[in-house]
């Protein structure tokens, strides 16, 4: 009998997703010295050339880079199915992506056109491959779950948003005349809410659960909450295009519930954990979740508030929020749980030999990651501060941010040192 | 009719219990709970590990025609778990919790997602292809427990 995609090998190279993990933090440095040199002008308003850059440095370099990586680490897995070729595609991934977002980011931050255009072809031919090579993967799974589901909703997402952002990029090199800023509030809401967050849904269905050792999620929401939240989301964008003043209420009523019960639900799980022992992923996430929340309350208000609404910090503490407070923190805290692990997993095949083999406390101490940890709360707190009142206040937040993410690619590329020293 | 997932899928859960307190207890010092709590993860886990390994395994791959698929991988996923207990062991008797709490995190992950690829894939493949001899089979893994 035929077992069609059913290969539960452990995992592909460990090339593969590392290089992803290794080059993720560095993009969050790049943002953090960015913020630096652009000091206070970076945070004059949402639309400043270097906050546009800060903001795609974070979201394709540092969130995308690492939820692709963790999809293809994922799949064979949970799908059963391993990708065909991984170093091939993890090549033509990876490259791409990389120097697309540095060149789009130079494009922001310095206006120049020609870094900006010829980001595109790089960018789109990076997201372009992972779909296919992630829906083909799909396409012929042997498992049928909710976080499968929520993957093929999610790389929908991707592929809208990166139409809007290929859209937007026209438009700003004079090459379309079409309503930029309606297209940016799609691109925005497709990317942060689409994409990313129900991706990181989809990953928490699975990683809760297992690593903290929780109830499952209740069935109702595995199989309700990101079609619903998609679905939200098209009336959203259909609302917003056509008849801008009603959106609010698409949002109050479909995707706010939506997100906030998410997390109320994934803490409420977390406070019902079995394994209660200290956990850095534990801390990161619960630090995500209220960020969410947060984020809600705050927009929420802002519904209603016309001063909240107006005020030039407003929509960078959502997007800071969103971006460092949420995400950022859910994917920084399943790097402490992914890369020990995987570095351990290829120990063990390099070499058979016991008693030399570190586990994954020893790859990455508790001590280094928690230090990680502190800083990244303190670099969100005075992001916050920052947005508010940029003078006083946004170099020590740089600094402070600079800090936290050098000390995560420090970390993670300590481990690999570790994995080197050991295989050479 | 039986159902192979759902008659196995309940160890995992079972030996996740034990394991989560043994771990808690290593971490705090209470080294003699620990101690027993660990032996019982320890003989829920090698009695589910002697089911799969003695009676689905052979089923499934006789059914398959081959032993280099899925099975092998858990097969070898089973021995690196075993190799783990051992480190876990060698921590209780020498009171190190730091030892313990690295080895037992690492553990967990390995297990977390073993147990996910069973119950998202190798069960349901057994629940479709062995349907026809799935009573006897878990008849004869329950003898196992007796």
């Amino acid at each position: 009998m035929a077992l069609p995609g059913l290969s539960l090998e452990q995992a592909p190279p460990l090339s593969v997703p590392l290089r992803f993990f290794l080059t993720a933090p560095l993009f969050a440095c790049l943002a953090a010295l960015l913020l630096l040199f652009a000091g206070p002008a970076a945070l004059a308003s949402r639309w400043s050339p270097a906050l546009l850059a800060i903001t795609h440095l974070l979201t394709l370099g540092f969130v995308t880079m690492s939820m692709m990586a963790a999809l293809l680490q994922m799949l064979p897995v949970l799908a059963g199915s391993a990708v065909k070729q991984p170093r091939l595609v993890a090549w033509l991934v990876h490259a791409p992506l990389s120097a697309g977002t540095l060149l789009l980011a130079i494009g922001f931050a310095s206006g120049w056109k020609i870094a900006m255009i010829a980001s595109l072809p790089l960018l789109a031919g990076a997201v372009l491959t992972f779909i296919l090579v992630a829906a083909y993967s799909l396409a012929r799974n042997a498992a049928r779950n909710a976080t499968i589901s929520t993957m093929r909703l999610a790389l929908g997402a991707l592929a809208v948003t990166a139409l809007l952002g290929l859209t937007l990029a026209a438009i700003l090199t004079d090459h379309a005349a079409l309503p930029a800023l309606k297209l940016t509030g799609l691109h925005v809401a497709w990317g942060l809410i689409g994409w990313v967050g129900v991706l990181i849904i989809g990953v928490a269905y699975q990683v809760v659960p297992m690593f903290q050792m929780t109830p499952a999620y209740a069935t109702r929401i595995t199989c309700w909450l990101t079609p619903w939240l998609l679905i939200m989301l098209l009336l959203w964008s259909f609302t917003f295009w056509w008849a801008e003043g009603n959106a609010k209420w698409v949002a109050l009523l479909g995707l706010a519930p939506g997100l906030t019960g998410f997390a109320l639900a994934t803490l409420s799980l977390q406070h019902k954990r079995r394994r209660r022992v200290p956990d850095i992923t534990l801390l990161f996430w619960r630090l995500g979740m209220a960020s969410l929340l947060t984020a809600s309350g705050i927009w929420l208000v802002a519904q209603f508030s016309p001063a909240l609404s107006a005020a030039a910090f407003y929509p960078l503490w959502l997007g800071v929020l969103w971006i460092v407070g949420f995400t950022m923190s859910a994917i920084n805290g399943m790097l402490y749980k992914i890369v020990p692990f995987l570095i351990w997993l290829h120990l063990q095949s390099q070499r058979p030999v016991r008693g030399t083999i570190p586990n994954t406390k020893e790859i990455i101490p508790d001590k280094i990651a928690r230090r990680q940890l502190w800083a990244h709360v303190a670099t969100l707190a005075l992001l916050l501060g920052a947005a508010a009142l940029p003078k006083p206040l946004v170099y020590m937040a740089a600094i402070t941010w600079c800090a936290s993410s050098a000390l995560l690619a420090w970390n993670m590329f300590r481990a690999y040192r570790l994995y080197r020293r050991l295989t050479a | 009719m039986d159902k192979i997932g759902t008659y196995l899928t309940p160890d995992h859960q079972r030996c996740d219990g034990y394991f989560s307190v043994a771990e808690e207890a290593a971490l705090h010092g209470e080294w003699v709970a620990a101690a027993i709590q660990f032996d019982q993860f320890l003989s829920a886990m090698q009695q589910h590990f002697t089911k799969e390994e003695t009676v689905l395994f052979p089923a499934f791959e006789q059914c398959t025609h081959h032993t280099e698929g899925p099975t092998e991988v858990m097969r070898m996923e089973h021995t690196q778990m075993r190799e783990l207990f051992q480190d876990l062991q060698q921590a209780l008797v020498s009171h190190n919790a730091s030892t313990y709490a690295g080895a037992s995190e690492t553990l967990l992950i390995l297990m977390q997602q073993h147990n996910l690829k069973e119950e998202q894939m190798l069960y349901r493949m057994c629940d479709q292809m062995l349907a026809r001899e799935s009573g006897d089979l878990i008849e004869r893994m329950q003898s196992i427990v007796q």
